[in-house]
């Protein structure tokens, strides 16, 4: 009985400041209860994002000595597939002979690649479009009209240095982190 | 609860009287789609698809829940699950069956539902709230229908998932973390297989509440009718039952029918076949369709194949078939002639019917591969399914002169008929009819 007197004195007392305690209290206590809701949140949210068992990236090691000039493989980085072609002398002359100006994502093939291998063209078989796995890394098939590689899920058209040409996609095909541990070795990731 | 003269629930019998005292369910059936309820006595065979799409919810809901009892959301075994299903369960051919063509048949049902709607203006006030629900409905649909496109984990799942998921990372800055939180990988994988299982069994159930809301804001003006006349009187109603429980029975009849000639004799016939080919990271299918029902939409998002300015056409895409659905949040505002149904609307029903056939011309390109000329035909289409509801409906409203309406659905009824309402006080007797029960 007591505190509810004295609450009621107090609420009278401070009435002509407008800021009761109790209003104060019911304030505090509810922002404290949102703020508290909010934080719950995080972990509700971020549980979403890779475990830690994706995010073990495995790097990838790729043996270049029996890719033959005009050949590609395809194989698997970061449960994505990655391609490793290895250009012809014409392919390169034409991949250079592009004005890096007009294109919708310009890059040189140089900037593609690592210093004296410009041979060597190593991106990711992910379209930048929506994630398919263009064609033309395959024996026989169909690299579209810019000799490079065709997505067959919209029609985005990369050049022979995987540079996007036509089509909806924004970007070139991604070159994702590697470097040579050997002459005809590559180690990716 | 819509209208005063709507027949009251009166329990005879002592224990649902003694219930109806405690805990009155009966009567808020009753009220809801019982003798309770009063309906246009005009409503034509249109008027069945709101039924129907509720019993499509019901018949995913229990094939659904049948089906995950045999169901293994892993991705090692997801494709052995859902073969051993087909071979090893019993009736289990059945349930999938039933289930995938069920999907089918729910978005056939609810696309007539909708265009019902667009074409005898249940959206316009009072029912605007009706028709968001139902639009919040279709999109939970959507993506309840995505995610369970993806469980039997074949080719058309996998890629399916990583080209839907992938509209998410055209979104500037934020969109490749969205995209990877969306999928718990950098790919389609266990992760996004388990938590995808996880949403297809709750989503249905989010449906079914909405689902009550839509109901329930409908039940608050009452249900709209073919001549887009208000009620004005109990002649103009009769109750929902038995009148329309008999009229959706017979539309549940056909209904049955056509679904049982899909599930028997043509199960995958609007299935892909490259889904009974396990999912492979490294192969994408030739050509990338997703279920029919998302062949409109996903040709808008295919008609932008340049940029605009420093937006690239991916996100354009991505924009524009996202605002294809949102844009019709606002049609209750964007049509802003007083009629409601189009056949007193001479010109809106004339673009009415170019809307349909839009919509069927984009379907069609949405199923086709990605070249001439379907590219060029969904950028004229998707263009057009713009302007319909940007600048023709809102400027049908401004010009268009509307034919004389009926004095009300009841005059509307006898008319068709060669009567008028004086004779017809001695043929009927009664205005309101009375239920048999």
């Amino acid at each position: 009985m007591a505190t509810l007197e004295n609450s009621a004195n107090e609420a009278l007392s401070t009435e002509g400041d407008g800021v009761r305690r109790r209003d104060f209290i019911n304030i505090a206590a509810v922002s404290f209860a949102g703020v508290g809701g909010v934080v719950a949140l995080v972990p509700l949210v971020n549980q979403m994002n890779p475990s830690a068992d994706v995010l073990a990236q495995a790097s990838t090691e790729v043996d270049l000595s029996g890719i033959q000039p005009g050949q590609a493989v395809k194989t698997v980085f970061r449960s994505q597939p990655l391609f490793v072609r290895h250009l012809t002398p014409e392919e390169i002359s034409k991949a250079d002979a592009v004005d890096v100006s007009t294109l919708r994502d310009p890059q040189t093939l140089e900037q593609r690649t690592v210093d004296g291998r410009k041979e060597w063209l190593i991106t990711m078989g992910v379209c930048t479009h929506l994630g398919c796995v263009p064609l033309g890394a395959g024996e026989g098939e169909n690299r579209g009209e810019f000799g490079g590689y065709f997505c067959p899920c919209h029609g985005s058209s990369y050049d022979t240095a995987a540079r996007i040409r036509k089509g909806p996609a924004p970007l070139n095909l991604e070159v994702p982190p590697y470097k040579y541990t050997s002459d005809t070795a590559i180690l990716v990731g | 609860m819509s209208f005063p003269w709507a027949n009251e629930y009166t329990p005879k019998a002592p224990l649902m009287k003694w219930l109806d005292d405690r805990l009155p369910l009966p009567r808020l059936v009753y009220g809801a789609v019982g003798g309770g309820y009063p309906v246009p006595r005009n409503l034509n065979f249109f008027w069945n698809f709101g039924v129907l799409s509720g019993l499509a919810l019901v018949i995913q809901i229990v094939t659904g829940v049948i089906m995950a009892m045999h169901y293994g959301a892993n991705e090692l075994v997801a494709f052995s699950t859902v073969e051993q299903t087909m071979r090893d369960v019993n009736a289990g051919w059945l349930m999938r069956y039933a289930h995938a063509n069920g999907a089918s048949f729910f978005f056939i049902v609810v696309y007539l539902h909708i265009f019902r709607g667009l074409y005898f203006g249940s959206y316009k006030a009072p029912r605007e709230m009706v028709w968001l629900l139902g639009l919040v409905i279709f999109l939970l649909m959507m993506a309840t229908a995505f995610m369970g496109y993806v469980l039997p984990w074949g080719q058309m799942s996998y890629w399916g998932a990583k080209v839907i998921t992938g509209l998410f990372g055209a979104i500037p800055v934020v969109g490749e973390p969205i995209q990877t939180w969306l999928l718990g990988g950098f790919a389609p994988g266990n992760a996004a297989l388990n938590r995808f299982f996880s949403l297809h069994y709750l989503l249905p159930f989010v449906i079914a509440g909405v689902v009550i809301l839509h109901i329930w804001a409908l039940h608050i003006p009452g249900s709209s009718n073919p001549t887009g006349v208000e009620v004005k009187g109990p002649q103009d109603t009769v109750p929902f039952h038995p009148y329309y429980t008999a009229k959706d029975g017979f539309g549940a009849g056909i209904f049955f029918i056509a679904f049982a000639f899909m599930v028997y004799f043509a199960p995958n016939y609007l299935g892909h076949p490259d889904n009974y080919i396990e999912a492979n990271p490294l192969s994408t299918p030739a050509h990338i369709v997703p279920e029919w029902y998302f062949w409109p939409f996903y040709a808008i998002l295919r008609a932008f194949t340049v940029d605009f300015f420093f937006v690239p056409a991916k996100l354009l895409g991505v924009l524009a078939m996202f605002s294809s659905i949102l844009l019709l949040f606002f049609l209750p505002w964007l049509d802003t002639s007083p009629v409601r149904s189009g056949r007193y609307r001479p010109l809106f029903r004339k673009f009415f019917y170019i809307l349909i056939a839009d919509v069927l011309v984009l379907g069609y390109c949405g199923g086709a591969p990605a070249e001439e000329p379907y590219v060029m035909i969904s950028q004229i289409a998707a263009a057009y399914y713009f302007a319909h509801f940007l600048i023709i409906l809102p400027l049908i409203a401004a010009f268009e002169k509307p034919l004389p309406l009926p004095g009300s659905i009841t005059e509307a009824v006898l008319a068709k008929h060669g009567l008028t309402e004086e004779k017809t006080v001695a043929i009927e007797g009664e205005a309101a009819p009375v239920p048999a029960e």
